[in-house]
Formats: structure tokens, C-alpha cells, sequence
């Protein structure tokens, strides 16, 4: 009996941490319950439970042309934005590792302070750098402010790829003979592929969900989807808006997971904000 | 001998073509920041999105009793949603690193961390939801006869603060988690072995072991939410007022750019001296750290 007592006090406070676990994962995840259950309500009025199901949100989600423009717009922003990154990032990356240079710390904290200053006042200076150079109206300036905004997350995947590299292979090839651009082509990219591609999808993910910069730098013609569901939110209160956040929701779960089962999420997302 | 090895000459083939390209891009953002400095100094002509001469008079409206309102609101939510998230993301980013079983793991890293990538106008939603009043909590209370009328949480600090720290969480999990994670097992194994309770090892040993990353976890959360828009937006529906509603008003609405220039300058400040006084906390903690 004695000896069982302890054992006891461990279950019951291991079952005690645990419950408090998921009780804040609840907490974390009900809101997206709560968006899935509401978007088959077959009312109009958002309650809760819904009255029914139904599937006409999404039919008008995915029918509502403001919707289906901001969708388009966001995959043009988000393909150009994440492939301009994903070389500006890994060219960052490169230099940091491989070359000494004055300069390079102030370089590194220019490129990583994206993370730190608020999105809204990016928003605004990019804005009023659009207006001063004359390109406020389009794609440009919104791929442009959507590249600094997920640089350092690509920086940091490919950099962390870079230092697991083994020196060894590289001196290896060059020592056979192999020109600079020959390794970099053959040997380091190849190894930084896996780096690469997670930095890609974590830009393009971020990419097409960033609202508050995107808010500012983009108009009319050229708003992306979460700028487009602001919109709507604003003037209608029927669940067209949960049955589009459920599609979202649903595809980017799915995407992560994938992502952690490739690349091992916890290592892309090691974000050092000093 | 090693003519090809270390000794020789660093040939950098790259150098310049990629600092090229990493210069392009710092110049862009730092070219956007100049031009909210800029801006800030600026007269604003009302009705005109063209501006006038240089002054300070914009830092001096930023004096009047509103802005000071704001910015002590903006302060005070970002400190509670900071605490909050650290009280709520210990206890996830501590069952992430210590669970054993795989797929637990995998699951906790999914439910933890895919909240950052629905991105903010999809969780400020879900929120809107939630806290309505015929929304979720309200349905549910009314439901297990608790409450009467329905409780009003849109478009209060409390609903703001609530899914603030909602969508901070992956951020502090993921800081919180890494700090855990470099925690050396031994140093509990002997405080245990020393006769000390599991509980007890938590509080004299981990705990102090990952204040470092708490520090960090906490600031760098209190300054995101500095920068926080949509939630205070949506949720507190001009009622509840941060920094960034502000600077959307005056920007976007009122068309006064330097005014918004201004307060996003503030801002910036704001967040930066945090992050800038955190650093020495931090370095003095490490330092105390390795030393137990």
C-alpha cells in the first residue's frame, strides 16, 4: 500500500496537468469549431447551435465575384511574393553564413525587423512609398511589402539548412575540380532543398492570409482575400464569411500537417525574435 | 601546401551578386520606414493628400488627451494579453517538449501552432462567433440556466484581451517550447534524487532554468500585440481603441497621412524600447541561469 501512494499522487497530478492541457487547447481551437459548425447554418442569423444544415454559404462564398477576384488576386500576390522570398531569402541566408563583412549585423537586424515593426505601420510606409513612386495602384507594391513581411521566415529556415550542411561535401566537390557556380548548383542547393521548400510554403501561407499591411497597399482592383472578407464583414452578418473561414481553416490544418509529417514543423518555426 | 584548403586567398564568388539582392530588399523596407518619418514631419493640408512644410506639429497633437487615452489602453491590453498567454502557454509548450509518444506530440504541434497560419480576419471572426450574443458561450450559458439576458462581450476589452491571447499563443508556445527544450534533464534528476517534489523541482529548478525564455516570450508578445489591428477592430468595434485602429482612422479615413505617420512612429517606439530593455533582463538571466 505504501509503496502505491506515490504512484497514486503522480497519476493523479499527471492526470491533473494533462486535463489543464486540453482544457487550453479547447480554448485554442473552439473558435474554429465554432466557424465550422456556424458555416451549415441554414439561416441567415447566426446562432448557435445552427437550426440545420445547409451548404448554401458555401455555394455563395464560393460564387460571390468580389470573393472569387480577391482569391485570384491573392494567388498572383502570393505566387510572386513567396518565389521572390524564397531567392531573396536564401541569398540573405547564403551571405550571412558564408561571407564577413562590415556591415553584415546591420544588414541581418534590417532584414529581421519586418517581424518586429507593426504591420501597420509597414502598411502605411509602403503605401506612401507606392504614392511617391507612382506605383500605389497594383500588384507590385503589394508583391513588394508581402516579400519584406515574409523574408525573415524564409531567412531563417534556409540559414538553419545552411549550418547542418557538411562543409566536407562542398570542399569535396571544389577539390575534384567542380566551378563555385557548379557547387552551389550541384551540392549546397540540392542539400538546402528541404530548407527551401518549408521557408517557401510557411512564406506562402503567411502570404496569403496577411491582412493588416495588405489593408493599406492594396485597392479596389488589386485587394487580396482576408481584405476582401474585412470588406464583407463589415456590411453583412450572414455565415458566408464561416463557410469560407471553414475551407481556409480546413486547407491550412491540412497543409500544416503535411508540413510537420515533411519538414518537421518545430524547426522551420524556431522564430528568434532577438 | 593547402593551396586549395583554408590558407588560400577566400575567393566569394557570390558576394556581391547576393549582398546585391539582400541590399535591394533592405533598401525597399528601409525606404517605406524613411517615408513614414518623412510624413511625420510633415504639415497635413486638410482635404489633400498633398502635404505642406516641415514641423513638429504633429508630435504635438499627439499630446492631446485622446492619443494619451489610446496609447495607456493600448499599453495596458498588450501587458494583460502578454501575461495571459504566458500563464495559458506554459503548460502547452512544457507538454509539447516532455511528451513521449509521437503522434501526441505531432497532434499538440498541429492544434498549437495552425491557429498562427488561419490568419487573423479568419480567427477574428471565429471570435466574433463565439462571444456574440446569440453566439456560443452566451448559447451555452443560457442553455445550463446560468445566465438570463446574454452577456455582453463584443466590443469590450475583455473580448478583445480574450482572443488577443488566443492568437498569441503559437508564438509564446514556440518561444516557451525552445527554452524548455534546452533545460538539462540531470539538473532535475538531481534535485529529485536530493528528495525534492516533482512540484518542487518545477518551481526551484525548471522554472528558473527557463526564465529567459519566459522574459522573451512575454515581451515579444506584449509588443505584438502592440501591432495587433483587426481583433480591436472587429471585436472592439470602435469602442475598444488601440494604436493601430487609430492610425487606420487617420491614414485611410481621414486621409491625414502625417498624423498617421506619426502614431505609427509612437508605435514603432513603443514596441522597439520594449524589445531594446528586454535584452539586458534577458542577458542577466542567462548569466544566473548557468550558474545554478
Amino acid at each position: 500500500m505504501l509503496r502505491l501512494e506515490p504512484r497514486f499522487a503522480a497519476r493523479a497530478r499527471s492526470g491533473l496537468f494533462w486535463f489543464t492541457v486540453v482544457l487550453i487547447l479547447l480554448f485554442m481551437t473552439i473558435p474554429a469549431v465554432v466557424v465550422i459548425a456556424t458555416s451549415f447554418s441554414p439561416s441567415e442569423l447566426v446562432t448557435f447551435p445552427p437550426a440545420g444544415l445547409s451548404l448554401k454559404w458555401y455555394v455563395r462564398a464560393v460564387t460571390y465575384p468580389d470573393f472569387q477576384n480577391a482569391f485570384i488576386n491573392g494567388l498572383i500576390v502570393t505566387s510572386f511574393a513567396s518565389t521572390l522570398a524564397l531567392i531573396t531569402g536564401s541569398a540573405v541566408a547564403y551571405l550571412i553564413d558564408r561571407y564577413a563583412f562590415p556591415g553584415r549585423a546591420a544588414l541581418e537586424a534590417v532584414l529581421s525587423s519586418p517581424l518586429i515593426v507593426p504591420h501597420f505601420t509597414t502598411g502605411l510606409g509602403f503605401l506612401m512609398l507606392g504614392v511617391a513612386l507612382g506605383i500605389n495602384q497594383g500588384y507590385a507594391i503589394v508583391i513588394v511589402t508581402h516579400v519584406l513581411l515574409v523574408l525573415p521566415f524564409v531567412t531563417r529556415s534556409v540559414y538553419v539548412s545552411l549550418r547542418n550542411i557538411d562543409p566536407h561535401l562542398e570542399r569535396a566537390a571544389a577539390n575534384l575540380g567542380a566551378s563555385p557556380g557548379r557547387v552551389l548548383t550541384r551540392i549546397t542547393v540540392p542539400l538546402l532543398l528541404p530548407g527551401m521548400a518549408g521557408g517557401w510554403l510557411v512564406a506562402a501561407v503567411l502570404s496569403l492570409t496577411e491582412f493588416t499591411a495588405s489593408l493599406y497597399v492594396t485597392d479596389a482592383g488589386t485587394q487580396t482575400l482576408p481584405v476582401a472578407m474585412y470588406t464583407y464583414i463589415r456590411e453583412y452578418s450572414d455565415p458566408t464569411i464561416a463557410a469560407i473561414s471553414a475551407i481556409l481553416i480546413l486547407a491550412t490544418t491540412l497543409v500544416m500537417f503535411i508540413a510537420d509529417q515533411i519538414f518537421g514543423l518545430g524547426r522551420i518555426l524556431s522564430i528568434d525574435a532577438h | 601546401m593547402s593551396a586549395v584548403g583554408a590558407g588560400a586567398p577566400r575567393r566569394r564568388p557570390f558576394f556581391l551578386p547576393f549582398l546585391l539582392i539582400s541590399l535591394i530588399a533592405a533598401g525597399l523596407f528601409l525606404a517605406a520606414l524613411g517615408d513614414v518619418l518623412h510624413y511625420s514631419v510633415r504639415l497635413f493640408i486638410p482635404g489633400s493628400i498633398e502635404v505642406g512644410g516641415f514641423t513638429l506639429a504633429n508630435f504635438a497633437r499627439l499630446l492631446r488627451p485622446i492619443y494619451r487615452t489610446v496609447l495607456l489602453a493600448t499599453l495596458i491590453i498588450s501587458f494583460l494579453t502578454a501575461i495571459f498567454t504566458l500563464l495559458l502557454g506554459y503548460p502547452v509548450a512544457y507538454a509539447l517538449v516532455r511528451v513521449r509518444r509521437g503522434w501526441v506530440r505531432s497532434l499538440l504541434i498541429v492544434l498549437a501552432i495552425t491557429p498562427l497560419f488561419t490568419g487573423e480576419i479568419v480567427r477574428t471572426y471565429a471570435w466574433i462567433l463565439v462571444l456574440g450574443t446569440n453566439g456560443f458561450i452566451n448559447s451555452i450559458l443560457k442553455a445550463l440556466g446560468i445566465i438570463g439576458a446574454p452577456l455582453s462581450m463584443l466590443y469590450t476589452s475583455f473580448g478583445v484581451i480574450l482572443a488577443l491571447v488566443q492568437f498569441s499563443m503559437p508564438v509564446m508556445i514556440m518561444l516557451l517550447a525552445t527554452a524548455i527544450s534546452h533545460v538539462d534533464r540531470s539538473c532535475e534528476r538531481a534535485a529529485a534524487n536530493l528528495g525534492a517534489s516533482p512540484l518542487m523541482v518545477f518551481w526551484r529548478v525548471t522554472l528558473p532554468l527557463t526564465t529567459p525564455g519566459v522574459v522573451s516570450g512575454t515581451v515579444v508578445i506584449f509588443a505584438w500585440t502592440m501591432s495587433a489591428f483587426s481583433t480591436p477592430q472587429l471585436i472592439g468595434g470602435g469602442k475598444v481603441l488601440m494604436l493601430s485602429n487609430l492610425v487606420y482612422l487617420e491614414g485611410l479615413t481621414n486621409l491625414d497621412f502625417p498624423l498617421a505617420a506619426a502614431l505609427s512612429l509612437l508605435a514603432l517606439v513603443v514596441a522597439i524600447g520594449s524589445l531594446g530593455l528586454m535584452r539586458p533582463a534577458i542577458t542577466r538571466l542567462e548569466r544566473k541561469a548557468t550558474l545554478y
